[in-house]
């Protein structure tokens, strides 16, 4: 064990992110000061190792990293794929990692195709076409120097919401649209070319690098005893500066979002759950105490909607954009996601402050609304409509006072701005390659 | 003995609504034509209907699982 490498990162919460304005890019910079790959020297030595540490999977599912890679190392022909894809629009965090410790990244990769016994790795990034040929050069430079064992290919995910769920990523990977496929079979027992495929985070795998150097104690030492480690979180504060931060688990949301300004609390991006100000103000960043509140870590996606704004204006423009970023497989995805949406834009268009009220809104919008939710729920190939709903009845509890404003033909929130960031809606077919 | 279930592959799904009508016991369709299947599991007395149901879709989208 190298835990002799008292560096001043280990210990620390700051364990991924490089300090600002430092990226770690250069690969004789990144070996000085994390160490060199520790190869295990063969398939599955490693898993136990990650069983111990509690790593969860940091791309929004949290499931164990050592189930999916003792599931992958008994299936046919591993293969490792790292997810960057991120299209979650809120989500900055993995293109990031990427640009800023890319080689911790590529170390985990390393780890995990040999933890799993896999003889390809796949990186799948949602970075632009010019990051993208700087980390090829940097994986050749890590092939020409022996560091990497397996060749990892670079492939690119499409800029759509749903490009980074497994089954889609596969379908990229296998020459295919990124679009959902019906399971079973799950990705770990037939993904890219029919092989078992491990999928993991790229921020995942990046935490499993330092755990194959420091050990399982090591990443325990921060986080709580059911969620070890840290997870690295984009913010979104009320002022509308976005931080990167990487916090331990178990860490206040108060510490992370300043809430001062703020009417609620968006906690694990578009797929994920409102809360008002005073609930998320008392609970921490962990599942344990999300779950109860409907809410979860997620990626790491948290927001502070500011006070003068309208979280139904803003829940509609999103649900709009989800929406769109259906891929219109599944008949109940389909025809729900635009009619919820569409609901909403109409609750949302109201006389705002210092207007004369627009005609009552229908009551029936709300009845509807609710059909509709209970319509599209795990109906779908994939998540997206049950995400979605979530996101969108979550805003009904949370601005149930915003409502009643809405039904009654005003909106009380003086500032009509779009908060929330939402990217270019498909265009073409070929948007989903 | 696990029990039998419907389950629809909702992206090979068509809405043809053809199972609805071959066993509206188990399968309903909403508001725009799919079929919603009951969680339930498919009793013996219909277990030959619902086989027939499964073959006769025209999309091959519904699925007798055993779980």
């Amino acid at each position: 064990m190298s835990t002799q490498r008292a560096i001043d990162l280990p210990s620390q919460e700051q364990r991924l992110l490089p300090p600002p304005g430092q990226p770690i890019i250069d690969l004789a910079e990144h070996i000085a000061r994390y160490g060199p790959l520790p190869y295990r020297g063969g398939r599955g030595f490693l898993i136990d190792d990650v069983a111990e540490a509690g790593l969860t999977g940091r791309g929004g599912a949290a499931f164990p990293l050592h189930r999916k890679l003792t599931a992958v190392l008994n299936g046919n022909r591993p293969i490792v794929v790292a997810n960057g894809a991120e299209g979650e629009p809120a989500s900055a965090k993995d293109k990031s990692l990427l640009l800023l410790a890319p080689h911790l990244v590529l170390d985990g990769i390393q780890l995990a195709a040999e933890a799993v016994g896999a003889d390809e790795a796949v990186l799948y990034s949602g970075v632009d076409q010019f990051a993208a040929a700087w980390l090829a050069g940097l994986i050749t430079q890590r092939r020409a120097a022996a560091i990497d064992l397996v060749p990892t290919k670079l492939i690119a995910a499409p800029p759509r919401f749903i490009a980074g769920q497994e089954s889609a990523l596969a379908n990229r990977i296998s020459g295919k649209p990124a679009l959902p496929a019906f399971t079973p079979p799950r990705v770990y027992q037939r993904g890219v070319d029919g092989r078992a495929t491990l999928v993991s985070n790229v921020e995942t795998l990046a935490h499993l690098s330092l755990i194959g150097r420091y050990g399982p104690a090591w990443f325990r030492t921060v986080g709580t005893r059911d969620e070890p480690g840290t997870a690295i979180c984009t913010l979104r504060q009320t002022d509308g500066r976005v931080d990167l931060t990487e916090a331990s688990l178990g860490t206040p949301l108060t510490s992370l979002l300043d809430l001062r300004r703020a009417s609620a609390m968006l906690i694990g991006g578009y797929h994920g759950t409102w809360l008002p100000v005073g609930t998320a103000a008392r609970l921490t960043l962990s599942n344990a105490d999300l779950r109860a509140h409907g809410a979860s870590v997620g990626a790491g996606v948290l927001a502070a909607l500011p006070a003068d704004r309208c979280g139904l204006r803003e829940t509609a423009r999103v649900a709009r954009y989800l929406a769109l970023e259906s891929a219109g497989q599944c008949g109940p995805c389909r025809n729900g996601l635009p009619r919820i949406a569409g609901a909403l834009a109409e609750l949302a268009d109201v006389a705002p402050p210092g207007h004369a009220p627009s005609q009552p809104g229908d009551l029936a919008l709300i009845a509807h609304l609710r059909r509709w939710a209970g319509l599209v729920e795990r109906r779908g190939a994939c998540a997206h409509p049950d995400g979605t709903v979530r996101f969108v009845a979550s805003a009904l509890r949370t601005f149930g006072a915003e409502v009643g404003a809405h039904l009654r033909g005003r909106c009380t929130k003086p500032n009509p701005w779009p908060f929330l960031p939402i990217s270019a809606a498909p265009t073409a077919e070929q948007d989903w390659w | 003995m696990p029990a039998t279930h419907l389950k629809v592959n909702p992206i090979a799904c068509s809405g043809h609504g053809v199972c609805a009508e071959l066993l509206p016991e188990l399968i309903t369709l909403d508001e725009w034509g799919y079929p919603l299947v009951s969680d339930e599991p498919v009793p013996a007395s219909l277990a030959k209907q619902a086989k027939r149901t499964v073959t006769d879709c025209p999309a091959l989208a519904l699925l007798l699982i055993k779980r």
